[in-house]
């Protein structure tokens, strides 16, 4: 099925890169098994999988950061290799476009697009004209004008993208490989990002697309290689393809999934936040949420979703408005008078501010409730224990000892325990902030089976999300925001998945 | 049978293998080059040589633990010294009553206190780097204190205080009982208080330690304050020791106090370690140095051993971590 599907999805063109045999392990969990792999000059192709499926440990190997199992092949531009090195997929035209593009915002436009041709020349001289140069040249193909002497944090995310791809280009690239370049870009933005790339592609560039956007998918490219699990499902044409049919090939079932909302009008109000403004970030937000309530919030990043979070939270003050807490009034001046007023808040950077990675699972789960395990005002290792292992047992953390590293554990696991160190503090109200970053797709679901278990038990929930399906299906009612500001309502009972999406991505 | 493993391990943790090793090559090495080596003589010249690094290595420990670094140990030490030598001059100097003993030394610990909550002040809200504030506080304190004592000894304490620096209470060193006091003291706080437990994460990630509803600047100021105090236990007993308070005394130990807690297994970067590996860690660096004194090597020669010592720990901490990966690599 997967020779026949090669066959048809374009000609005998001989592949510009073909992966055979890419097997990775890391600590005993198999990343890829058996994946094949193969690009043809000048083609957009779609990278598609759930997150955990392989996608990045495979543009790893690419690029020469990972190293497969021996048996590997990787042939590029008729040249043969058991392993790349980073130095030469560079050398010989690779380059990857990474979601956090990995610039330097200090540094100018001209520096962060020309620094990587400009040094280790000789003289070990700097040659800013020369720099200059390159960067208005590199520019120019994209068919954009910036003012490449500006510090690069002058521009906003989406001409910083443009310029990670004209750092690329510098480097005559042959392949171009971007990790979800559209996450944080509105609209019209994503419109012209997909215009360069295809001005890419008719250049003879072939690029690589990782995106969660099927919708873009289907339009950018003209194949999708699915991988699933670390394994490959298959390589199809996009003409004929439909977003259902990429979900199913990712997730491997049919998408059974069912609105969960419910209405929650007869209980009574746990938050109710009055023309809440911090000007910049988030101006005149008005919101309530209803004891055994689960409210989603969605919007592109940079929406203000998280700095409202936060000052529900108390680590920011608002200029203006009002937040109350079962009826009074409250205004917090640091997160722990919020956390003594039963509000909890997780963070959505799990790895730097949710957890404290390096330290045990038992530590990140009581941090936020040590005077529960006070024995004669002394910390109790009994009590302790105690309390870790009924938190472990009730929402099902896998793991093995109580004093292993938090690092130790898989996303979902942490993301659990991370959950778990909030509910010990007996809140109110919990702000899940992009609970599933990081996750598997099997883990997400758990997650939220917890999450509609807390919503049942009486907690009230905000859930945060930029991915829409989430909280369409896992909310009792989804909030719009944009720019700062609540822009649209709705029920998922009475509203479509696409209207909704419609409006967020538009 | 398991427990009693796991209660081993979490009273003396990972942390426990470099000095643990080290002291029990130190001890074969001179048992079996000098005979005189395994005597009541060399224990008790280590027992007193040791509080006074032991003392300033507990000092130094609390802001490591943090992620930071106090490089005023000694000066906070001779300051709080001083503060207690002009009280008992102000009272008499050598007439000097008790009384005036405790109202010196409780000056001396608040002096010393108040040199690590201006530290810890500065470090908590500035976020400024814990090297530099600390080594201005250093500064200003040599500078402080040479102005104040014109570069001279201050001494004539009244003779009760000798047995607090050279007695012994049924055979036990007086300054040894203080420094094991302090070494319990320390080792509760870091294992069983909730400040102890909050260092650990701050060490580990501050900013993650804030979102946790921490308050992660009262901790810091509260690490440093304690971390001056038990400077000026060093100094109170320095004083004693010496019989004389000078600006500049165990000036040569600010460094060792570093390197004596990384041989005891403490992260430099913060978050991980402990007293007790710390203690045996100090216990193993004089023995060294008496061992080689014993075999009849320069003093000198025995602080460059320290070094090699140190160096030596490091290396073989980092081979047995990457054996270790390799290991469970090949396993899998």
């Amino acid at each position: 099925m997967f020779m026949h599907q090669l066959a048809t999805a374009g000609g005998s063109e001989k592949p510009l890169l073909s992966l055979r045999d890419i097997n990775m392990t890391f600590g005993g969990v198999r990343a890829l098994k058996n994946v094949s792999f193969d690009v043809r000059p000048g083609e957009v192709h779609c990278l598609a999988g759930e997150n955990g499926c392989g996608k990045s440990t495979l543009i790893k190997i690419i690029t020469g950061v990972y190293r497969p199992a021996d048996g590997a092949s990787i042939e590029y531009d008729g040249e043969t290799y058991s392993h790349m090195s980073p130095v030469t997929a560079q050398d010989r035209g690779i380059q990857v476009i990474w979601q956090d593009l990995a610039l330097f915002p200090e540094m100018s436009v001209a520096e962060n697009i020309a620094f990587q041709t400009v040094l280790g020349r000789w003289p070990k001289l700097v040659d800013y004209g020369r720099m200059r140069q390159i960067a208005k040249d590199a520019l120019a193909r994209l068919g954009v004008t910036l003012d490449v002497d500006l510090p690069l944090k002058e521009y906003a995310i989406a001409q910083r993208q443009i310029v990670a791809i004209a750092r690329a280009l510098v480097g005559e690239a042959r392949l171009v490989f971007m990790d979800e370049p559209t996450a944080s870009l509105t609209q019209s933005e994503t419109d012209h990002l997909l215009d360069i790339v295809r001005g890419l592609s008719a250049s003879g560039v072939a690029v690589v697309f990782v995106s969660h956007r099927l919708a873009e998918v289907l339009e950018i490219s003209s194949r999708i290689t699915v991988l699933r699990d670390g394994a490959l499902v298959g390589v199809y044409p996009a003409s004929g393809m439909t977003q259902s049919r990429i979900t199913e090939l990712m997730t491997g079932k049919t998408f059974d999934q069912r609105v969960r909302a419910k209405s929650r009008d007869d209980q009574p109000i746990v938050l109710e936040v009055k023309g809440l403004s911090r000007p910049g970030q988030f101006e005149d937000v008005s919101l309530t949420v209803r004891r055994g309530e689960t409210l989603g919030i969605t919007g592109l990043l940079g929406a203000g979703r998280t700095e409202l979070a936060l000052t529900l939270f108390g680590m920011l003050k608002p200029t203006s408005g009002t937040i109350a807490l079962e009826g009074r009034q409250v205004r917090f001046s640091s997160n722990r008078d919020a956390i003594r007023a039963g509000v909890a808040y997780l963070s959505e950077d799990r790895l730097s501010l949710g957890l404290i990675q390096p330290q045990s699972i038992a530590d990140n789960l009581v941090i936020s409730s040590l005077d529960k395990i006070l024995a004669g005002g002394l910390l109790s290792d009994e009590r302790k224990g105690g309390l870790v292992g009924r938190w472990i047992a009730d929402l099902g953390v896998k793991i093995g000892l109580q004093q292993d590293a938090i690092s130790t554990l898989s996303g979902g696991n942490q993301q659990r325990v991370a959950i778990a160190k909030w509910l010990a503090t007996d809140p109110k109200l919990l702000i899940l902030d992009a609970p599933t970053v990081g996750v598997d797709v099997g883990a997400r679901a758990g997650i939220f089976d917890i999450v509609a278990r807390l919503a049942e038990s009486g907690l009230a929930i905000i859930l945060i999300s930029d991915e829409v399906p989430e909280v369409y299906f896992n909310a009792d009612r989804v909030l719009h925001m944009a720019q700062g500001r609540i822009v649209g309502s709705y029920d998922p009972r009475a509203s479509s998945l696409a209207e909704i999406e419609g409006a967020v991505y538009a | 049978m398991s427990t009693i493993v796991e209660r081993v391990k979490t009273l003396f943790g990972p942390e426990m293998a470099g000095p643990g090793l080290a002291f029990l090559a130190v001890v074969l090495t001179f048992g079996i080059a000098s005979p005189q080596f395994l005597s009541v003589a060399t224990f008790g010249s280590v027992a007193f040589q040791l509080p006074e690094l032991g003392l300033l290595t507990l000092a130094m420990l609390l802001p490591i633990l943090t992620g930071g670094l106090n490089l005023a140990i000694t000066f906070t030490a001779n300051i709080a010294g001083l503060t207690l030598a002009w009280v008992l001059q102000a009272n008499g100097g050598v007439d000097a009553g008790p009384g005036a003993f405790v109202l010196g030394s409780v000056l001396a610990l608040l002096v010393g206190a108040a040199s690590g909550v201006i530290m810890g002040l500065v470090i908590a809200f500035t976020r400024a780097h814990p090297i530099l504030v600390s080594l201005s506080m250093m500064i200003f304190l040599r500078g402080l204190g040479e102005f104040l004592t014109r570069g001279g000894d201050v001494s004539g304490f009244p003779a009760f205080l000798g047995p607090l620096g050279h007695g012994s209470l049924l055979g036990v060193p007086i300054p040894l009982i203080v420094f094991i006091a302090c070494v319990f003291a320390w080792n509760l706080l870091l294992s069983r208080s909730k400040l102890g437990f909050n260092t650990y994460m701050i060490g580990s990630n501050l900013d993650a330690t804030r979102y946790s509803g921490i308050n992660t600047r009262k901790v810091i100021v509260l690490v440093y304050a304690r971390s001056g105090a038990m400077c000026a236990i060093a100094g109170i007993i320095m004083l004693a020791r010496f019989n004389s308070v000078r600006i500049g005394h165990g000036e040569s130990y600010l460094l060792i106090t570093v390197l004596a807690c990384f041989l005891g297994g403490v992260n430099p970067f913060g978050g991980f370690g402990r007293v007790i590996p710390v203690f045996v860690a100090l216990v193993v660096l004089q023995l060294l140095s008496s061992g080689l004194n014993l075999v009849g090597a320069n003093q000198h020669l025995a602080t460059a051993v320290w070094g090699l010592l140190l160096a030596g720990v490091m290396v073989l901490r980092f081979v047995a971590t990457k054996f270790k990966i390799s290991f469970v690599r090949k396993e899998t």
